[in-house]
């Protein structure tokens, strides 16, 4: 039942919406990940980003793949829970109170062990519209001894304008999704957050939406 | 059943003739020198077969049809321009208006309004959006933002609906239809494209503007203009209501604004320092890299046409 409505959801309402209202210039299509364990580590601007990241599968494989995100805001009321839990099939993380990390990350690694795919926003929160924030550790901790899992950089572009944070109101823009080849092992969170940042900004570069002219302050 | 002009059919069977020809020759060439990649080659011809496959069944099922995908197109087109150039993130409801103009415009398009078609966008769009821009009380980047949208929606709102308003106009050759119309305007447009990329690789040294488009040589300029002067001399009559002479002049008009649309793109795009606007058409980058010369040349054809046959 969860696996039919998600894929309702995609098929009928999602996917339209990214691929009429917005547009993807996609690259890269390669190297995203099929098949689990893996993690998809993307940069975060808008609520767009985890439905645009998944509208990228097959309908088929569309059950395996799980944005992790924040239970504070996703099961914050039980619209929202029963939404974010049957159509979006996401594995909440409890951003508040202090837990251990093996517990923080269980459920992501119930996850991995079943062999889905977590899209994973190791910014945290959306931050400022097409700014990148500080890459936070967590990645590190669901990935330092699981080798079996794959770690695929995506640099998105774009949906910060189409629908910023505190924003309803959708406007239509084309956006880049660039997917980077798998990330290497990393021995420490640091070595993992610079890679994460550098492939980030490595993959930036083939964004078209991303204008290098203009004044700054304007964007 | 279809009722398809007489003359727009041969039209369309030529251009299909064309794409079989193209296709032939791209089989051949990967047959003859199988180590090079025609990857992109490919890409492009299949991409054109998509193209104008979707454009001459919407002419064929009705007028309608033909002029929701002109609007699709301009929505594309508008979409891809906003995506590429700096705004500001406070503009957003200020584009979200420039998008609303869209269906206002072609739907005084579909009742055939002209006098309303030919000033809603310069006259009243063109005074709403500085007002809706004053409401944000954003002053910063006023003057940059109010220029790139404006002349966004000018490109590809106004200039691009034209082709739809040809399909409007009273019928005044019978055999070829409003749809002789657009399918002459863009055929002698993409035509002319290719005319004057061929003349240049073959002739060309003299470059016309080494920092924009160092690609663009007198040659292929002036060899473009006229072989499409000259196909269009005889293709005119027998798609438009235009006699040689005028056709010919239409042809001048056409390959010559083609060029400068030509490259006011490309300079959009160097400006940016991109290569294509998108990757919405694959061979051909975006909708934009595809329309630049056309922007240019139906706004230019049809108040051509008017003047001379309205």
């Amino acid at each position: 039942m969860e696996r039919v409505l998600k894929i309702l959801f995609f098929a009928l309402v999602v996917r339209p919406i990214v691929f009429v209202v917005l547009g993807l210039n996609l690259r890269g299509k390669q190297n995203l990940p099929l098949e689990g364990p893996g993690i998809v580590v993307a940069n975060h601007n808008s609520h767009l980003d985890a439905l645009v990241l998944m509208s990228l599968y097959p309908l088929s494989r569309l059950h395996k793949v799980r944005p992790v995100a924040a239970a504070d805001y996703f099961l914050k009321n039980r619209f929202l829970a029963w939404f974010s839990k049957n159509c979006l099939g996401i594995i909440p993380i409890q951003r508040t109170g202090r837990m251990r990390k093996n517990e923080l990350f269980a459920g992501c690694h119930e996850a991995l062990d079943r062999g889905e795919i977590l899209i994973l926003f190791p910014e945290g929160s959306r931050g400022n519209p097409e700014e990148l924030s500080e890459i936070k550790r967590g990645v590190y901790h669901i990935v330092h001894d699981r080798s079996d899992t794959s770690l695929t950089p995506v640099m998105m572009h774009g949906l910060g304008r189409a629908l910023p944070r505190g924003e309803a109101l959708l406007v239509p823009f084309n956006c880049d999704v660039i997917i980077g080849p798998q990330l290497p092992e990393a021995e420490t969170g640091e070595q993992l957050v610079e890679a994460i940042k550098a492939s980030f900004l490595d993959l930036q570069q083939y964004c078209i939406t991303c204008r290098q002219t203009g004044d700054k302050s304007q964007q | 059943m279809w009722d398809i002009p007489e003359h727009s059919f041969y039209a369309m069977l030529v251009v299909f003739g064309l794409l079989v020809t193209a296709t032939t020759c791209r089989l051949i060439l990967a047959r003859v020198k199988p180590e090079k990649d025609y990857t992109e080659l490919r890409q492009r011809i299949q991409s054109w077969w998509w193209m104008i496959g979707i454009l001459f069944v919407c002419l064929i099922v009705s007028r309608t049809t033909a002029i929701i995908l002109f609007a699709f197109i301009s929505f594309l087109a508008l979409k891809e321009f906003f995506s590429i150039v700096p705004t500001r993130q406070a503009d957003r409801r200020v584009l979200f208006w420039a998008y609303l103009a869209i269906p206002v415009q072609y739907y005084l398009v579909s009742i055939g309004w002209y006098g309303l078609f030919i000033i809603f966008i310069p006259v009243y769009l063109f005074l709403f959006l500085p007002m809706r821009m004053v409401l944000i009380g954003e002053t910063h980047g006023f003057i940059h933002s109010a220029g790139i949208i404006h002349w966004a929606v000018m490109l590809t709102v106004y200039c691009l609906s034209h082709i739809a308003y040809l399909l409007m106009l009273p019928v005044q050759n019978a055999a070829a239809g409003g749809m002789g119309l657009v399918i002459f305007l863009l055929f002698m447009t993409q035509f002319n494209d290719v005319c004057q990329f061929i003349w240049g690789k073959l002739l060309g040294r003299h470059k016309i503007i080494p920092k924009v488009s160092p690609n663009k040589t007198w040659e292929g300029f002036i060899g473009g203009v006229l072989t499409i002067a000259l196909v269009s001399g005889f293709l005119g009559p027998f798609l438009t209501p235009l006699n040689f002479k005028f056709s010919l002049l239409a042809g001048l008009l056409i390959s010559g604004s083609g060029f400068i649309g030509d490259v006011v793109i490309s300079s959009i795009k160097r400006d940016l320092e991109i290569k294509d606007s998108g990757s919405l058409i694959p061979g051909h980058g975006g909708i934009l890299d595809r329309c630049d010369s056309l922007i240019f040349t139906s706004p230019l054809f049809f108040h051509y046409l008017y003047y001379i046959s309205y």
